[in-house]
């Protein structure tokens, strides 16, 4: 299958000619497909929000090209324009971008600025809304007045309306409170499960990625440093530490025991899995 | 992006100039200015260009971020010249249509960008080695006596510091909303004036509530570490003159001296 979206040999440079001059992104070379959730890990300051910047046309690359469907999103202002649309970002942080006067016309923003009309514009809001659990009480609310992690949630449905064919995420759950983060995954999933678009789901937390992701790529001063399956990245646990990463605490407990002699199996991402494995084991240690 | 404006920009380095006292610098470009404003003829102007020049050579100032930064200013430098040259009264020496260009004209206009462009290229010199910190310090410390008139140079100089501190992170913050509104394909560049107005509203309104925020944590934050004003504070980092300072200022004496020189006797 051909990929949606690519990068061929991306690097890109901040403050080009001055003291500040800084690298971000180097030869970078990274595929998403349909339908596909793909996760990017990596270090603060590795490049993961560079690159995801580029996937929309934000930023230019300074060499190297983007491809969205096969072309490059920039050789004309209407495809930069029109790809901003199909591949959909939210930033970090995204609720301080809320600006309207009500949630409802927060989420209208960017099918608003697509042209569609107003019965499309009300059923994408609605549509969106109902997808990261915000009931019509809250669409006639100033988003000011909501709490965080509906802020927050309030600014994913804002892109989600726009019904992007891809959806980056840029770590949606950093500064919230476990159920404020376990909720927003979940909304994510169900985006993913009933649209079938591509997902990038971006993250420096092991267990999220664990819990969610089909394909992990992992970023490391400006590279894609590996890709895979969660269990070909995972096996890499060397690796990852000397990137600064760690393996999601549960995997650790599993391979510790391995190590302990007790037979479990070596893809251990989830404490569900865990119990399970474990289950197995007392049920075969048992049985003999 | 909107960061990458260099004018008015801190370029950290370890020169002659980077070393100096924040006051001697503030003196000294108050002296450069004044030298620049009282320059009328060729020579005047030639000594004063001679000293910008090793300043500029000294500081080790890249030309091309000078030359970035005075981009903006190129329209106003022209339309100044321009009127200048052809409002000025005098011996006409071309007539063009109603227009007409006289020698004063011409003089007028070259010396006023010459003013223009030295005085941007001065002060750029002074923000471009001195961290805003210390150019406030610099500056509360030569306000001092005005205190006597009740003149509140602490206060003052804090909420120059505040301000200077938070520049950076208003224009970052700027530049990320824009990024991320754009996202939602709103547009800048595209319209009429009212259109191109009403779509900066998702760009302001979240950049002043963010600025309210940090204020309320900066405030916050200061209170708790027991903030009071002026009276009785130290400092961290103590400003000293050394022996460089001296120097330096003999040279700006000796700038001042020759170019009051120059003007009195019409040179
Ligand atoms: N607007 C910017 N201007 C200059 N440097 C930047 C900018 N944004 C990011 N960087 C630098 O680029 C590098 C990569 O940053 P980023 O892509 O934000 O990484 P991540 O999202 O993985 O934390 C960092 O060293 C950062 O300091
Ligand atoms: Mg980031």
């Amino acid at each position: 299958m051909n990929p949606i979206i690519r990068t061929e040999n991306l690097t890109h440079t901040y403050s080009v000619g001055t003291p500040f001059e800084r690298t971000a992104i180097v030869g970078v070379d990274f595929a998403a497909h349909p339908g596909e959730f793909v996760g990017i890990i990596g270090h603060t300051g590795s490049g993961k929000s560079t690159l995801m910047q580029h996937l929309n046309g934000l930023l230019t690359p300074t060499s190297g090209r983007v491809l969205f469907q096969g072309e490059d999103i920039h050789q004309s202002k209407a495809l930069t324009r029109s790809v901003r649309f199909q591949v959909g970002l939210v930033f970090q942080y995204p609720e301080y971008q809320l600006f309207e006067e009500s949630v409802y016309k927060d989420i209208a923003f960017g099918p608003k600025n697509m042209g569609l009309s107003k019965s499309e514009i009300d059923q994408r809001v609605r549509e969106a809304a109902a997808l990261v659990g915000l009931g019509a009480a809250h669409l006639e609310k100033s988003p000011f007045v909501l709490s965080g992690g509906q802020k927050r949630r309030a600014a994913i449905a804002g892109v989600m309306a726009m019904k992007p064919k891809v959806l980056i995420l840029d770590e949606p759950t950093a500064g919230l409170d476990p159920r404020g983060r376990t909720e927003i995954l979940d909304n994510i999933r169900t985006f993913h499960r009933e649209t079938g678009a591509t997902v990038i789901l971006v993250t420096h937390s092991m267990e999220e990625i664990a819990r969610t992701v089909d394909r992990i790529a992992v970023m490391s001063d400006g590279k894609v440093a590996m890709t895979g399956t969660r269990g070909e990245i995972f096996a890499q646990g060397d690796a990852l530490e000397q990137m600064g990463l760690d393996l999601p605490e549960i995997t650790r407990v599993a391979l510790r025991l391995r190590a302990m002699g007790i037979d479990l199996p070596g893809d251990i991402f989830t404490v569900e899995q865990a119990v399970q494995a474990l289950l197995a084991y007392k049920r075969e240690v048992a049985g003999c | 992006m909107l960061k990458d404006i260099t004018l008015g920009q801190y370029f950290p380095g370890n020169t002659f100039i980077h070393r100096l006292d924040p006051r001697t610098k503030l003196l000294m470009t108050i002296v450069y200015l004044v030298c620049v404003f009282t320059a009328r003829t060729p020579i005047a102007f030639g000594v004063v260009a001679l000293y910008l020049a090793i300043m500029i050579i000294v500081s080790n100032v890249k030309l091309r971020l000078l030359l970035r930064g005075m981009k903006p200013l190129i329209f106003l430098l022209a339309l100044t010249g321009t009127l200048n040259l052809f409002l000025t009264p005098g011996e006409p020496l071309v007539s063009i249509w109603r227009l007409s260009i006289s020698r004063e004209g011409i003089e007028w206009a070259i010396m006023l960008i010459l003013r223009i462009t030295m005085m941007i290229t001065g002060s750029f010199i002074l923000t471009y080695t001195t961290p805003p910190m210390a150019l406030t310090d610099g500056i509360e410390s030569l306000m001092r006596p005005l205190k006597r008139i009740g003149v509140p140079a602490h206060e003052l100089a804090m909420i120059m510091s505040i301000a200077l501190r938070f520049i950076p992170t208003l224009l970052e913050e700027t530049d990320r909303i824009m990024r991320a509104q754009k996202a939602r394909g709103a547009s800048f560049d595209t319209g009429n004036i009212i259109q191109r107005g009403r779509a900066m509203l998702p760009i302001l309104l979240p950049l002043f509530i963010s600025a309210f925020r940090r204020a309320e944590e900066l405030a916050v934050a200061m209170e708790s570490r027991c903030y009071h004003d002026g009276e009785g504070r130290t400092r961290m980092r103590a400003l000293q003159y050394s022996r460089d300072d001296a120097l330096t200022g003999l040279i700006g004496l000796l700038l001042l001296g020759s170019i009051i020189t120059l003007r009195v006797t019409g040179l």
